[in-house]
This record gives structure tokens, sequence and C-alpha cells, in this order.
């Protein structure tokens, strides 16, 4: 099997600044702006309503079934309103709670007897405390642990790379709580019923690497091994970064489970920690940094603290910054904004300054140079891919993998006739996911159709006249 | 507070399409240099038309299809036109061909599809294929050059002006005009020459026909600039030297006398200059690696064909013609294997 | 040249003609020769709504119509003329918007019962290509809204009118291709 060779850009990392302090905790906000989609796309469904007081660890949304999780105060008061508010991903329904400053607790925290649980029992009880990923996705942890089961998904990575520019909340992680991750480590093995487990680490963060071994040696686990991977930026990309740990490539149209691996961040590991240590989700660790802020540094921040509080903490803004950013300089998205809330999606907030960035040149056409090609993690051919949008031709988009894009920027960065391709991939991308469920609906509704002829081929001679009456009468009044 | 929002990414690496252009016109440099010292001034003539024609006929295409000029002329990507085809045609053809060329690679080879990134055929090829089909005889006049016995640079420089202004007859041609390498094994293997006498009659180099042998040298050393800076993939270079030296190879090895090797077919004509520069070309060329390699095979293979078997002593505009119409399917058929796709 | 030059030149230059061409077809053959697997693909690309506008009696029908050369690519106003055009590329035809003659193109609707009009007399149950519409005899009746096409085949048999076609409710599109 050949070596994997990493695609991508060396990228200068950015990350010094922030993590030269340790981790500080941000003031708790004034209101908690609690969003009831964290960032996966869906938002859970309020169970409180305005006017009812809640305590710091009162459920305050449940699960709607689909990429949902709970949702639990972070602070202790009275529910404001439940109303639209600008997030991190575009607007959605927030539960507003003004802090009292109490900070009283819905119940004290009881460590959880993880080990001796059934790993469906650990895995509920994770789900249920809202333990989402902390990589960006926010997607449920329980859903992820419950596919690993069904397909006896055995080795657990660790996803420690943290390859875009300005984002160290998980270096810092690592770095002072390396404890807290092996014990989410061998929490989420039990609930996965997994025999192994890889953290995987950028090259570039040795002292990262250092404070994780000594961590695995300390809690004497020989199933957990830690792993360096090039500092390539996308180098925490699943699919590569899983090759990359595995030298196993997860098939297109398949996911990790199904290949008998489950990837999952080092700070929801942590949460999982932190859950069995008895303290439901209600905070994560925020990078604010850029040159637009005073003092750059590593937040562990409440949940619905807005980002303004957290710049207030960093020694407010410097010149006027250009953007600010959620996330990093690679995929972040510009937010309009301040007030925005942290989410459980929300790892870093990046604010900006001429310095910081490198505007586009003007657009030229595509000249097909190819260097696009050269840095594509998966492997695609975006100057196809380009052709294929500019047409609108869906088999061209198709046959060149759009499905397979990763939206890392890579492709934007190099490009020498400046044209934004990654903005123009996310839109075909959309456009192509809504013709697919429009296919799998036609799909249903023919399926259906058909059981209906042969239920009425099968049923009474009035029925089928009844029918055909309908259908002359429909075809005479609009044919 | 509240911001201005833009999509990501953030950072850019720098890289413009200017900066391409340019750095492929400084590797043509010494090429100029070369065919200016080999076969006098007549290169910076074809130069001296070629560009400022360029530009005219760049400015004219886009006031025509209603966009602003300016962005077009200063990408400087019709300067690279202009300037491969003042360095393919001789020296010694007047401006007025040297002219239309160029109007016809611009604009017809260019504009008429849309502009810079829109061609599926090499413009200064197009202009190049126009020009020899239209006047075979004016572009077939290539001057003695200096490294071939009795001639000097001042007679060159006269020769050159009188032929760039039109005022030289046919006489004055005969006189002054020699075949290439290429022309002289032509029409020696017509006259059922071997190659030690075609060798022997028209004073061959050490690596191909007088003069060319050098501009190809340099050609490679333009090449060798353009890959070190990555502005040039190896892949269509070698594939197309493969594609003409390995047919070479096999055919002199089963026939020395009706067959150059592989050395004078590298060395001789456009084939350094179209594996560098006019294959290379990266809008009309195949857009994956392996479709390279097939794509620049076929540049190559094809050249040596027309070489030999067809009716010009020199194929490169008409391969990469060729090949350009092939591309498309070239690309059709080598998408690289994506990350989790069936291998 | 020789006769027998021009006759090499045009043997070459013809076969390569027809080497290249077959070549070409085989590469871009999208259409199976067969009329029921082409069927099969023309219904893939129709959108399932079964409501009888192009005249014939569902998708399928008006599929294996097209198949037979009897129907035109532009007879579908619920496909809309995506639809119409992803039709015309897979058949190599012309593409034209979809033909007003079968029909407008609108907003996406579904049908809504109005319950209290409703009399339980179950007419418009068979009615549903699709069996959208639950309910029994002297029980209430309701349209599931993800379900419904917008066929509109419902509102013919019920002999009080109750039902209305109202803008559909999800954001999942309705047309294919």
């Amino acid at each position: 099997m050949a070596p994997y060779r990493p695609r991508g850009l060396e990228l200068p990392a950015h990350k010094a600044v922030a993590s030269a302090a340790p981790i500080s905790t941000a003031p708790a906000p004034a209101v908690a702006v609690l969003a009831l989609d964290q960032g996966s796309g869906r938002a859970a469904r309020a169970v409180v309503a305005p006017g009812d007081r809640v305590r710091v660890g009162t459920r305050i949304a449940v699960t709607t079934g689909e990429a949902t999780t709970p949702v639990h105060a972070p602070v202790a008061g009275r529910v404001l309103a439940i109303e639209t508010r600008p997030m991190p991903s575009g607007d959605g329904p927030c539960v507003l709670i003004e802090n009292d400053g109490s900070d009283d607790r819905e119940r004290e925290a009881r460590p959880l007897a993880w080990a001796g649980l059934e790993p469906i029992a650990l895995a509920a009880a994770l789900g249920d405390a809202g333990v989402a990923g902390y990589g960006g996705a926010a997607f449920p942890a329980a859903t992820k642990l419950a596919a690993a089961r069904r397909h006896e998904a055995h080795h657990l990575v660790l996803n420690g790379a943290e390859c875009e520019p300005w984002i160290c909340c998980d270096d810092a992680l690592m770095r002072t709580r390396a404890h807290d991750v092996v014990l989410g480590a061998q929490v989420l093995m039990h609930a996965m019923g997994a025999a192994r487990c890889t953290v995987a680490i950028e090259d570039d963060k040795p002292e990262a690497m250092a404070a994780l071994q000594a961590a695995v040696e300390a809690a004497r686990d020989a199933r957990i091994a830690i792993a360096g991977v090039s500092a390539c930026y996308p180098a925490g990309a699943e699919r590569t970064l899983l090759e990359a740990v595995t030298g196993i490539e997860v098939p297109h149209g398949a996911w990790p489970p199904e290949s008998g691996l489950l990837c999952h961040n080092v700070g929801t590991a942590a949460a999982a920690a932190a859950v069995v240590r008895g303290e439901p989700v209600t905070s994560r660790i925020v990078t604010v940094t850029g040159s637009g802020v005073a003092r750059p540094g590593n937040f562990e921040a409440r949940l619905g603290t807005p980002v303004s509080t957290l710049v207030e903490a960093c020694g407010g803004y410097t010149d006027r910054p250009l953007r600010l950013i959620a996330g990093g300089s690679m995929m972040g998205r510009a937010l309009a904004t301040d007030e925005v809330p942290v989410t459980l999606a929300l790892n870093c907030v990046l604010v900006a300054t001429a310095d910081d960035l490198v505007e586009r040149g003007p657009e030229h056409a595509c000249i097909r140079c190819g260097d696009c090609a050269d840095v594509c993690p998966p492997r695609l051919l975006p100057q196809q891919l380009l052709l294929g949008v500019i047409a609108n031709d869906p088999e061209t988009l198709e046959r060149h993998g759009l499905a397979d894009c990763i939206e890392c920027g890579c492709c934007d960065y190099v490009c020498p006739s400046a044209i934004p391709l990654t903005a123009r991939f996310r839109t075909a991308r959309a456009e192509a996911r809504v013709r697919e469920s429009a296919r799998r609906r036609a799909d249903d509704l023919r399926e259906r159709h058909a059981r209906h002829v042969k239920r009425l081929d099968a049923a009474s001679e009035a029925e089928r006249r009844a029918f055909e009456t309908a259908r002359d009468h429909a075809r005479g009044q609009g044919g | 507070m509240r911001f201005a929002t833009s999509p990501a990414p953030f950072v850019y690496a720098g890289y413009s399409v200017p900066r391409v252009m340019f750095q492929v016109l400084l590797a043509l440099a010494p090429v100029a240099m070369v065919q200016v010292a080999l076969y006098g001034p007549g290169p910076l003539l074809q130069l001296a038309v070629a560009v400022p024609t360029a530009l005219a006929c760049e400015a004219l295409a886009m006031r025509l299809r209603g966009r602003e000029a300016g962005a077009a002329l200063r990408d400087g990507s019709v300067l690279v036109t202009a300037a491969l085809l003042a360095l393919s045609v001789t020296p010694l053809a007047p401006w007025w061909l040297t002219l239309a060329g160029v109007a016809v690679a611009v604009l017809l080879g260019k504009h008429v599809y849309g502009g810079l990134g829109h061609n599926p055929f090499n413009p200064a090829m197009v202009g190049y294929a126009a020009m020899l089909v239209a006047f075979p005889l004016a572009m077939s006049r290539w001057p003695v050059p200096l490294d071939a016995a009795g001639t000097d640079w001042s007679s060159l420089a006269i020769q050159s002006w009188h032929a760039f202004l039109g005022t030289a007859s046919r006489g004055d041609f005969d006189a002054w005009t020699g075949a290439t390498a290429l022309d002289a094994l032509r029409s020696g293997l017509a006259q059922r020459y071997t190659m030690e006498e075609i060798a022997a009659r028209s004073g061959l180099g050490p690596l191909a026909g007088a003069g060319s042998q050098w501009v190809n040298v340099a050609a490679v050393a333009g090449g060798a600039y353009l890959l070190l800076r990555g502005v040039v993939r190896w892949h269509i270079p070698a594939s197309m030297l493969a594609g003409l030296a390995l047919p070479a190879l096999v055919m002199h090895a089963l026939d020395p006398g009706a067959y150059p090797g592989p050395v004078f077919e590298c060395f001789s004509g456009a084939a350094m200059l179209g594996a560098f520069f006019i294959a290379t070309d990266p809008v009309t060329a195949a857009a994956s690696d392996r479709g390279r390699l097939v794509y620049g095979a076929g540049i190559g293979f094809l050249t040596w064909v027309i070489r030999h078997w067809g009716g010009y002593p020199d194929g490169v505009a008409f391969a990469v013609l060729t090949m350009n119409l092939a591309a498309p399917l070239i690309d059709r058929w080598t998408i690289p294997r994506i990350h989790g796709h069936p291998r | 040249m020789s006769a027998a030059d021009i006759a090499g030149a045009a043997l070459i230059a013809g076969g390569l003609a027809v080497a290249l061409g077959a070549g070409l077809r085989r590469a871009i053959a999208r259409v199976p020769a067969d009329s029921g697997a082409l069927a099969t693909c023309i219904d893939a690309l129709l959108p399932q709504t079964q409501c009888g506008r192009c005249t014939y009696a569902g998708c399928r029908p008006y599929a294996e119509a097209i198949a037979r050369g009897e129907a035109g690519a532009d007879q579908c106003p619920p496909g809309g003329d995506d639809t119409a055009r992803a039709l015309a590329a897979l058949l190599g035809r012309e593409p034209r918007p979809v033909n007003p003659d079968y029909g407008e193109i609108g907003a996406p609707l579904v049908a809504l019962i109005d319950e209290a009009r409703c009399i339980g007399c179950a007419r418009c149950l068979p009615a549903c290509p699709v069996d959208a519409i639950v309910g029994a005899k002297k029980r209430m009746h309701t349209v599931i809204a993800d379900l419904c096409t917008g066929c509109d085949l419902c509102l013919p048999p019920c002999p009080v009118d109750c039902i209305a076609m109202v803008p559909a409710p999800s954001v999942e599109p309705r047309r294919v291709a």
C-alpha cells in the first residue's frame, strides 16, 4: 500500500500569539443567547417559555430526532424570550436567558460510573448531556457512536490536527488538559465498542504531543496511541486524515463507521470526560485572535456568550478591523455583527485587520493552469468543476466529484485568476443537494404510484371506474 | 459593532496571470537572443510588428465584444501569443505577413471563442498555420545562419531589413536563403539521398541543422527556467519529446539511411520551442497530469509523422492544433481517481 | 499524385473518420437502444406527479409514448423547463420550453381538505395516484402534504367541493433534473 502523500498547502500558522497564555475563563454573559441549532444545521425544540426560571444545567431544548442535540442552560436566571437572532452560521431561533449571577445549578455534579454501563447506555448519557462535535460541525455524538456500534467499528481516531491557521483551541486543550482528552478517549471507546484509539496531531505541535503522550502513559492505557501527521493544510479534513492515520480510504458515499473507523474532535473527547464527571455541556474553548484584538488568547466560554464579550475580555478591538470571522482564515465565515453568540460549532473568532488578510486580485477567466488540481486534497479537478458550474451541467459536476469537495479553500488560495472557486462550489453543492432530494422524492412517488395501481387492479370494479373517471375528467379539463 | 462580509478564504498566495505571462516572456529571451545572434535582427523586426498588432487587435476585439479593453491588455497573455509567433516565423518574413498572422491569431484564434481561457486552439499556432497555408513560399524562406559557412551578421542585417519591408525580389531571396535542416532532409530524401549524404551536403552541426539547433538549445534553457519556477509541469515537455524521439529511435535503427536519429529530431525545427512553450499552453492542453502525458505524446508523435510522412517539413503547428481538438476527449478519459472512489 | 496515392490517402482519411466517428458515438452514447430501457431512462427524469396533464395516464405511460416517438419532450408542466431541457438532452433533440397547451407552470401546490365540509364519502381516495389521502368511508379525510404531488385529480370526484389547492408548505422542490 503506497504511503499517503498529503495534498494541500503549507500555510503560516499564526497560532503562537494566542496559545502563549493559558486558557482563561471568559466572563459569563449578562444575557445568554442559546441557539437551538448549535451548528449542526437543525434546531432542537425549546421546552421552556418566556418567564420560566432556569438554573445552570436545566434542559431548555430537546432533540427532534435528526441531527439535533439537547441544549442546557449555561447560566441561571429567567428566560427572556425565544426569538430569531444572528448566529455564526446564519440566523436562527434562540432562547435568551437573563443571567441573575447566582450560577445555581440544576443538580450537583454526580460522577457517572461509566465503565460499568452498557455502551448503548453510555452513548445515550452522552447524547442526553448534549455532547456534539466540537470540531465545527456540531453533529450529535450519540448518533455517530450508534453508527459505530452498528457497523462494529473498532478504531477511534481523535482529530487533534487543527490544521487551519489562527485556530489553536485544540492545541491549548491538549497541552493543558491532556488527561481530560485521554479520559474522554476511553469513554468514547467504551461507548462505541472500540478496541483502539489513535490521537492524530500535526507534527508542528510538539508540546501537545508530549503532553498527550505523558497523559496516556499516566493512564497506562496501551490501546491509545499518538500519531503525528504532517502540518499541511487541511490535514484535519476527516477522510484524508483517516487515510493518513490508518491507511484506509473511506469509500465515496459511505461513512467512516462502514470502514471500521470513527473520528471525533479532541474537544468532543474532553466534553465526554466532563459529562462523566457529572457536568452537562454548557461551554467550550474558543480562540479569540487576530491583529484586531489587543490580547489574543484561548477562553473557556459558556455557550450563548456574545462574541463582543469575548473581544472585551481580550482587551477590546485595536484599530478598525476589516473582518470578524467565525473560524479560521481559510474556511471561516465572515460575521456581520459581534452580537453573535458562542455555539458548540464556534471554535475561533478571528478579528482580522488588513495585516492578516490578503486582498483578492481582479478576477480573470480561468487559464486552466491546473494549480488548483495540484493542491486539491480529495484529488479533484477544480478547473473542470468550474466549467461544469459555468455551464450548469450536473453531469459534468457529478463526473468530476463535486460531492467530494470539502470546501477547504486551497484552490482559491493558489488561483492566479483570483476566481472565487470555493464560493461557486458551495453554491453548486447546495443546488446539487436540492436536485438529489427532488430525485429521491420522485423515486418515492413512483413507487407509491406503482403500489396504488397494483392495489386498484386488485380492488373492486367500482373503485377502478372511479379512478378512470377522475383521470378522464382531469384530462378533459386540463388537456 | 457591525462588519462587512465576504466569502472564504480570506488569504491568497498572490499568484497572478500577468506574473505567469511575464515569466514565460522572460524564458523566451534566450530564444530571441540566439535567433538574433545567428539569423540577424529579423526576429526583433518581427517582434516590433507582432507586439503592437497583437495589442491593437486585442483592444479592438474587446471593444467589439462590448468589454473594457484595459483588463485584457494588462493580463499580458496576448504578448505571449505575439512573441511565440514572432519567434516561430522565419526572420525574413515581410511585415504584412506577420501582421496578418498575428491578427488571425488574436482575432480568430482567441477572441472569436470568448477571449482568454475560452479558446480551444493555441492562438499562436492558429496564426502560424494560417500563414503557412496561405503563403507557403514566404514562410519557408529562412536565412543562412551565422554558424554555417559564408555569411556575416551585417549582411544578415541588410537582408532582414529588405525582406521585412518587402523590398526584396525573388532573386534576392534565392541568394540569401538556404534550406533549413528539415527542408534539406525532406528534399534530400525525396531525391533518394541517404542521411549521410544529406548531412554532408547541408552542413549539419553536432546536434541538428546549423542555426536552429542552437535555437532549440536556447529553448531548453528557457524551458528549464519555467520548470524550476513551476510555471510549466514536466509532463508535456517530457512526453512530447518522448513522442518525437521514440519513433525516431526505432525508425533510425531500422533504416538509418532514411530516418534521422532522436537527437536530430529533438533539436531541429520548433521541437524544443514546441515542447516547452507551445504545447504547454495551459488553456488548450489537457487538464490532468495523466492527460498531459497523453496529450504531449500525441503532439510529439504527430510531429514526427508529419515531418516524415506528411506534407510539411515541420509538423509542430499542425500536431498541436490536432491535439487541441483531442484535448476534451483526453480529459474525459483521464480523470484522476478521486479520493474514496474505486481504483 | 498518382491514382494509388489518392486512393491510399482517401482510404486512410476515410477510415480514420469512420473509426473516430464510431468511437465518438460510443463515448457520448447515453440513450439505450431498447425502447423499454429508454422509457425507464425518460421516466427517471419525470417528477412523478402522475397528474395526466401530458394527456397520458401517468408519468410512465408518457415516458413510453416519448420512447415510441409519439409524444414530445415538452408536455410536462410540473417538471417545468428544467425537465423539458433534460429530456431533450437525453433524446438528442432541440430543447424547447414546456408547451403551454398542456398547462401552466406554477408554484408547487398541495391539496387541502376543508375538514368542516368533508362528508367522508371516500370518493377522493382512489383518485389520488400516490395514495396521499388517508381516511375511510364516514371518517374524516386528510391529505398528507409531504406526499401530495399537486396533481389535483382529487378535486373532480369530491361532491361537496371541499378540496382546495394551496401553496406547498415544504421547501423541497418538486421538479427533477
